[in-house]
């Protein structure tokens, strides 16, 4: 059985400029937080989405606010993608009442249940079915929402990956599978734990079509994702698609990165979701470099000013520690 | 008043908590058509149809995740794990997800889902078929764990798990299915935190759940002839657990004795003589008694497997040596 792999089609300007935005307004957000986390201002360890960029965006730009979507501790990307707050998102990093968990979630379990962003997840491959649940619930209500569940090449590894996209398969439900094949879970190189070629194959044996498609080209990725989010509010059932990237920085900030060569690394640099956009705009706009600058300039401004809040935000107090168990 | 089933029991509060609320949806194994295997979901599928009652392949960590993404998005399932010891293949999605979604949210979600399960042994089901696993699930902040052990708390505490915005472990037992006690026709609920003292005394307090309910009553009626009058206490909630009727039985009789059969290390007996002996310490007139499975997987010998489980006799041996 082959997958099919999807070639980009050409995105309009428009579109170009809103999913440049929003990959540009993560990788800052991204590099801000290992900032942070430096000053020793997060506990924990911090997962990166550097590099993989062009994936939550090329879906999110496919979503609706009411859709759903679960993800991994690599999170923060696919929240703001489905419209999370940079503000609150970085308040959540650092522990403070004013996050979207009120500080008792952290950085590997961003909620954010208006934008429809139903979980983070510290555990590999467990907001699979939580997803998939979701799609069931939308299906039951007959509403036209669609769930999303975002995981890695580690992941697909995890039963519970094959017990939910079966489920998904025999009930049709509205849910699209992303694996975000990274070419590593944590220090172990994809080889090393998959015989298949392309992870996309997987779906053949449930019944769901397996798409494989350049996770660093954001026109790719939408077309892709346009189809199956299309597919899915239509009745028709699940994809699982196998977005191919990689993540530039380490499996966490601090990995000592000794299980790859930097030429590998650097080679991928090279291939940089938002640099291949870039060389993309440069194409269309006349006035890119103005452009550029411009947005880099909002960008920044607005990541201050949320860092800021995040930083003068007061942690939680004993009175919370009680409140939401039951 | 009419007796039925605890089976029965359970089949009216689906029943009629599915009647009341559209959103309420059925996951399991054969729960559909066939009924369940212990026949709690009987007629249900004909009544509501293959979307409210849905068959599910064995899967248990896939549905019970697919259970919460539906109770955080609007749905009321109740899901059913057709024996506890299946829970293991599931504890993921039940200790790391469902219990904890609504805390790390900070409060964002309510989880309004039920866990319908059967724990006991006695049946000569072997190791993996036989566990009561109720005290491991009660260690973990964010359920609630209930045991009933007669037809009308199930049905009443069924209806009541269903309404409640928490997630709820509800562990039923298999060799209580088919025995029979009354329930009123008309329409009542039971709470889930209150243990029911089931029978007065004065002696000694004996505190049980699920089927070791029916033993504490016989070994208090066989006590009785010895002229030891034992109070009684259906604990009917593990988590969380209802002090207040415990100590002040306990304040009354100054001798307790717990059962239950799951293992006894570690059981919910060691949480209770600890909760006991801090509020009550001045009041004891002994230590505080277990009786409790003893500490081996159960044997399949249906001889050996009563050994290991408690029995009436042994209760009103302990009682007797106190
Ligand atoms: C059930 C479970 N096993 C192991 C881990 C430790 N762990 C965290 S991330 C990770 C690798 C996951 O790799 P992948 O799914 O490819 O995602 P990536 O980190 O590459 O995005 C592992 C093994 C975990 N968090 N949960
Ligand atoms: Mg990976």
């Amino acid at each position: 059985m082959n997958v099919q792999v999807k070639r980009p089609n050409r995105l309009n300007i428009e579109s170009l400029k809103v999913g440049y935005e929003t990959m540009l307004r993560i990788r800052r957000f991204e590099e801000a937080c290992i900032e942070l986390y430096k000053q020793g201002l997060m506990g924990g360890s911090l997962h990166s989405y550097t590099g993989q960029e062009a994936i939550a965006t090329g879906f999110g730009m496919n979503l609706e606010q009411t859709d759903y979507i679960t993800m991994t501790y690599r999170g923060r990307g696919h929240a703001i993608a489905k419209g999370a707050q940079e503000k609150k998102l970085l308040a959540e990093m650092l522990g403070r009442v004013d996050g979207y968990c009120h500080g008792k979630g952290g950085p590997m379990h961003i909620t954010s249940v208006e934008n429809g962003i139903l979980g983070a997840n510290g555990i590999v491959g467990a907001g699979i079915p939580i997803a998939v649940g979701a799609a069931f619930s939308a299906q039951y209500r007959e509403t036209s929402q669609v769930a999303v569940t975002y995981f890695g090449d580690g992941a697909i590894n995890q039963g519970v990956f094959h017990e939910a996209i079966n489920m998904a398969a025999l009930w049709d439900l509205p849910v699209v599978f992303v694996c975000e094949n990274n070419l590593y879970s944590e220090m172990t190189p994809l080889h090393e734990s998959v015989k298949n070629q392309n992870l996309a194959e997987r779906g053949f044996g449930y019944g769901v079509e397996g798409i494989v498609v350049d996770g660093n080209d954001l026109e790719a990725v939408y077309h892709a994702a346009n189809e199956a989010v299309s597919k899915a509010r239509a009745g028709k059932g699940p994809t699982l698609i196998e977005a191919k990237t990689y993540r530039t920085e380490g499996h966490m900030y601090g990995d000592s990165e000794t299980y790859r060569t930097k030429e590998e690394v650097e080679a991928w640099r090279k291939k940089d979701p938002i640099l291949q956009l870039e060389a993309r705009l440069e194409q269309e706009l006349a006035d890119f470099h103005k452009y550029k600058q411009e947005l880099e300039g909002r960008i920044a401004q607005h990541l201050t000013e949320a860092i800021q809040f995040a930083k003068e935000s007061p942690e939680p107090n004993e009175q919370d520690l009680f409140e939401g168990v039951l | 008043m009419r007796t039925i089933t605890y089976s029965e029991a359970l089949n009216e509060a689906l029943h009629e908590e599915m009647q009341k609320d559209g959103n309420i949806v059925l996951l399991g194994e054969d729960i559909g058509q066939y009924g369940g295997v212990f026949k709690v979901t009987k007629n249900l599928f004909e009544e509501f149809g293959a979307k409210r009652v849905v068959d599910t392949p064995i899967s248990e960590n896939g549905f019970i995740g697919m259970g919460l993404g539906a109770a955080m998005t609007g749905l009321r399932p109740v899901t059913e794990l057709m024996w506890i010891d299946f829970a293991m293949v599931a504890m993921d999605q039940i200790v790391n997800q469902v219990a904890k979604m609504k805390y790390m949210s900070g409060g964002q979600v309510n989880v309004p889902m039920v866990i319908r399960t059967q724990e006991g042994a006695g049946r000569g089901n072997g190791a993996q078929h036989s566990q009561s696993l109720e005290s491991m699930f009660a260690q973990v902040p964010g359920l609630k764990v209930v045991s009933p052990s007669n037809p009308y708390d199930a049905k009443g505490m069924l209806k009541s798990a269903i309404r409640d915005e928490a997630p709820v472990l509800f562990i039923e037992n298999k060799l209580l299915y088919f025995t029979k006690g009354e329930v009123p026709e008309q329409e009542y609920t039971v709470t889930l935190d209150k243990a029911s003292v089931i029978r007065n005394g004065e002696d000694v307090t004996i505190i049980a759940n699920s089927r070791m309910v029916h033993f504490a009553q016989e070994a208090a009626e066989e006590l009785k002839q010895d002229g030891i009058s034992a109070e009684v206490i259906d604990l009917r909630s593990i988590s969380p657990i209802d002090m207040d009727t415990i100590l002040t039985s306990v304040k009354k009789t100054c001798r307790v004795v717990l059962v239950h059969e799951a293992h006894r290390s570690f059981g919910w007996g060691a949480e209770l003589v600890a909760r006991i002996q801090k509020e009550a310490f001045d009041y004891l007139d002994t230590p505080i008694e277990r009786v409790a499975s003893e500490d081996v997987p159960f044997p399949y010998s249906l001889k050996l497997e009563k050994e290991v489980m408690p029995q009436v006799q042994d209760i009103v041996r302990v009682v007797k040596g106190m």
